[in-house]
């Protein structure tokens, strides 16, 4: 029998049962719904995982660091590349040098100072450390009060919540930390800080001896004005930085202030620039999947590197055996499904017993009976397969939409964790259609063996 | 001599239920010409439908062999044993057996789907075959909606659809009333007599029988055990009685 009449025979027969066959075939989209649901769930969740990830700048940061710097020196980085003493020093032109790397979005110094800030008269010291513009997008600023830095010069300043507490004179709470950001930027924002640093000025070569020129240079104390614009909540810095900071300044005000480093005083002993060196820059790379191949090529221009790609590999792994579990749960309903279909079939040979003895007698073969079960258990399958994905994804979009609003009621930014990627839906309606024709296998072999005479019999 | 279209040799159908022996038929042979018109009598339970399902390839002789047109039906695979009801084949029973959920159009169609006959033929030779049996007004009706003897003659148009050699009916008037079962077999002897069909008939009716079929063949507890033929003159005859 061709194709087309196989399925308009099918079709028939499913209409003629059809409250049976619209139970089964309801059983069947409750299961791909399930199926949909679960591994929509376990993708969604991966995405909003690596997008967190993502944002928290884990994955796509490279931090590196001169071999001259032997406070992180161990034996694996003394076989690889350079003697410390002659490795390269990390200092503007090789900041710009990486920045130039193909894939990498920007490359800026990470500059972190000890020094003291006045609030009211009162002297308070803490760690202050410089922030990219780029920083803006992480998700430590989404749920921090006031604004970002208006522009990358600004004399303006964000505070850790912990040294807002500290000005307003407030002592942290021990345990859980729930003070509200709110409340304690209300009364700060706006209001003005001073502080004080030590400026690294260049100096005339006095002795006379060139080589040394760029060695010389006095340390003068000066002020800054910052105005406060922002509490965060989160610790900007986290991931980023070796060292907490509690306040945070736009990296190219930072910059122009020339605070002494401590890696000024190290380099002293040799001939340098006077041009600042840094004692460790962060990379940024376009994709995560580039960062080995940045690290490397940085590694080969002979500096040390760190990245946190490892830690990725075990989080992928984390969540394709989340989804195996997932998927394994939403095929349960389909396996209860799966013999949904069985009981149909098997019911519709009982029920059929004398049509199939008929069809035998005029001319069907073993085959054509066989195909033709087959086409219903088929098209039971395609038809649960679509409606089950509808279901499936409009499952997805209402418990997204639930936990929107509950996320909302607790003062959390929305989240999409629901994803059905196209290759999910064509998965659900193939994994469907041929589920069914395997439920299809032995009602439509049993069917197909019938005896026509004792068929004919039966009425 | 018209050759032989159906010849059966020492054939024997026994089933077993639970620990006895049934002989439904018991080495019959019998020999059939092409464009006979032959009457299988006996009372219930003598055999004959079980001859007849052996000759229509419905069922395999337990021993002896069925030949039609020179093919042996007891070696034929399951597949082309439905090749041979497709095509060599029509069938009519007692009980018309039309498929109920289908127009007779449709169930008239259905054998030339098997033959997988093209969709814009199918349309027109369903038509030619119902109209052949006086049904082209009732082509859409399914068959709870007809009488038996419309149901009887839709069943026989299908029978008809591919052509078959031989016609093969199992008491085709046993569920119809006496003027629409005389109806039903003036059809058949009408397309043994224009179409050159071979028609084996089973009835229990022996006066129906001697009216109709050129010979008649009597069974008994599966066993052969009469074999007259009707001359041409008694059938002219009945025919004219049945006219008048």
């Amino acid at each position: 029998m061709k194709l087309p009449d196989l399925t308009e025979l099918a079709v028939r027969n499913l209409r003629e049962s059809f409250l049976r066959n619209s139970l089964t075939t309801v059983g069947i989209s409750v299961g791909v719904a399930s199926l949909v649901a679960m591994l929509s769930l376990g993708i969604g969740l991966q995405q909003l995982a690596s997008r967190r990830l993502m944002k928290s700048g884990l994955f796509d940061t490279v931090v590196v660091t001169s071999r001259r710097d032997l406070r992180n020196f161990n034996r694996e980085e003394e076989r690889n590349g350079p003697a410390p003493g002659e490795s390269r020093i990390l200092d503007e032109p090789t900041r710009q040098e990486i920045e130039r790397l193909p894939n990498v979005v920007e490359a800026y110094p990470d500059i972190r100072f000890i020094t003291e800030l006045r609030y009211e008269d009162k002297p308070h010291l803490t760690t202050i450390a410089a922030l990219p513009a780029s920083a803006k997008s992480t998700d430590a600023f989404e749920t921090m009060q006031g604004h970002f830095f208006s522009s990358d010069m600004a004399p303006e300043a964000i505070l850790q919540k912990a040294f807002a507490e500290e000005l307003l004179g407030k002592a942290p709470k021990p345990g859980l930390d729930e003070t509200n950001v709110k409340e304690l930027a209300a009364p700060l924002i706006g209001k003005e800080l001073t502080m004080r640093y030590a400026q690294r000025e260049a100096a005339q070569a006095s002795t006379g001896d060139q080589s040394l020129s760029g060695a010389a240079y006095s340390v003068v104390s000066r002020e800054q004005k910052l105005k406060i614009v922002g509490v965060a909540d989160l610790d900007p810095e986290s991931i980023r930085g070796p060292t907490r900071a509690r306040v945070f300044l736009p990296l190219k005000l930072a910059e122009s202030l020339h605070v002494m480093q401590p890696t000024d005083l190290r380099e002293i002993s040799r001939t340098a620039s006077d041009q600042p060196v840094y004692s460790s820059v962060s990379v940024r790379v376009k994709n995560p999947s580039q960062t080995q191949t940045i690290e490397n090529t940085i590694r080969k221009m002979g500096f040390n590197t760190f990245s946190i790609l490892d830690a990725s590999k075990s989080i992928q792994q984390f969540f394709k055996v989340l989804d195996v579990f997932l998927g394994i749960f939403g095929s349960l309903a389909l396996a209860v499904a799966f013999i949904g279909i069985v009981n149909t079939l098997v019911m519709a040979i009982l029920e059929r017993r004398r049509e199939i003895g008929i069809m035998k007698a005029i001319g069907a073969s073993d085959g054509d009976i066989k195909k033709l079960f087959f086409a219903e258990a088929g098209a039971m399958g395609i038809l649960g397969g679509m409606v089950g994905v509808a279901l499936g994804w409009a499952i997805g979009q209402v418990i997204n939409l639930g936990t929107n609003v509950y996320l909302k009621s607790q003062s959390f930014p929305p989240e999409h964790f629901w994803s059905v990627p196209w290759w999910l839906v064509a998965f659900a309606l193939v994994f469907s259609f041929f589920v069914s024709l395997a439920a299809g296998l032995y009602p439509a072999g049993r069917a197909a063996r019938l005896d026509p005479v004792q068929a004919l019999r039966y009425e | 001599m018209d050759p032989t279209a159906i010849h059966a040799e020492k054939v024997c159908r026994h089933y077993r239920m639970g620990d006895t022996l049934i002989r439904a038929v018991d080495g019959v042979t019998l020999t059939v010409r092409a464009g006979e018109f032959v009457a299988l009598l006996g009372s219930s339970g003598s055999g004959k439908s079980s001859v007849l399902n052996l000759i229509a390839g419905l069922d395999r002789p337990t021993s002896g062999s069925v030949v039609v047109n020179e093919r042996d039906l007891s070696q034929l695979s399951r597949e082309d044993l439905a090749h041979y009801r497709l095509h060599t084949v029509g069938m009519v029973f007692q009980s018309f057996n039309l498929i109920g959920s289908m127009t007779l159009a449709e169930n008239v169609e259905l054998p030339m789907r098997f033959a997988e006959v093209d969709r814009s033929k199918r349309g027109d030779l369903a038509r030619e075959a119902l109209e052949r049996v006086g049904l082209q007004a009732r082509m859409n009706h399914r068959p709870s909606e007809l009488s038996g003897g419309e149901q009887q003659r839709a069943a026989l148009a299908r029978a008809l659809i591919n052509r078959p050699q031989l016609l093969l009916a199992d008491e085709p008037t046993g569920n119809l009333d006496s003027h629409t079962g005389t109806e039903i077999m003036n059809l058949l002897r009408e397309f043994n007599r224009q179409l050159g069909m071979t028609v084996v008939m089973v009835t229990h009716e022996r006066t129906l029988a001697e009216r109709y079929a050129q010979r008649l063949i009597f069974l008994a507890d599966g066993k052969l055990v009469g074999d007259e033929s009707i001359s041409a003159m008694a059938l002219s005859a009945s025919e004219d009685g049945q006219l008048r």
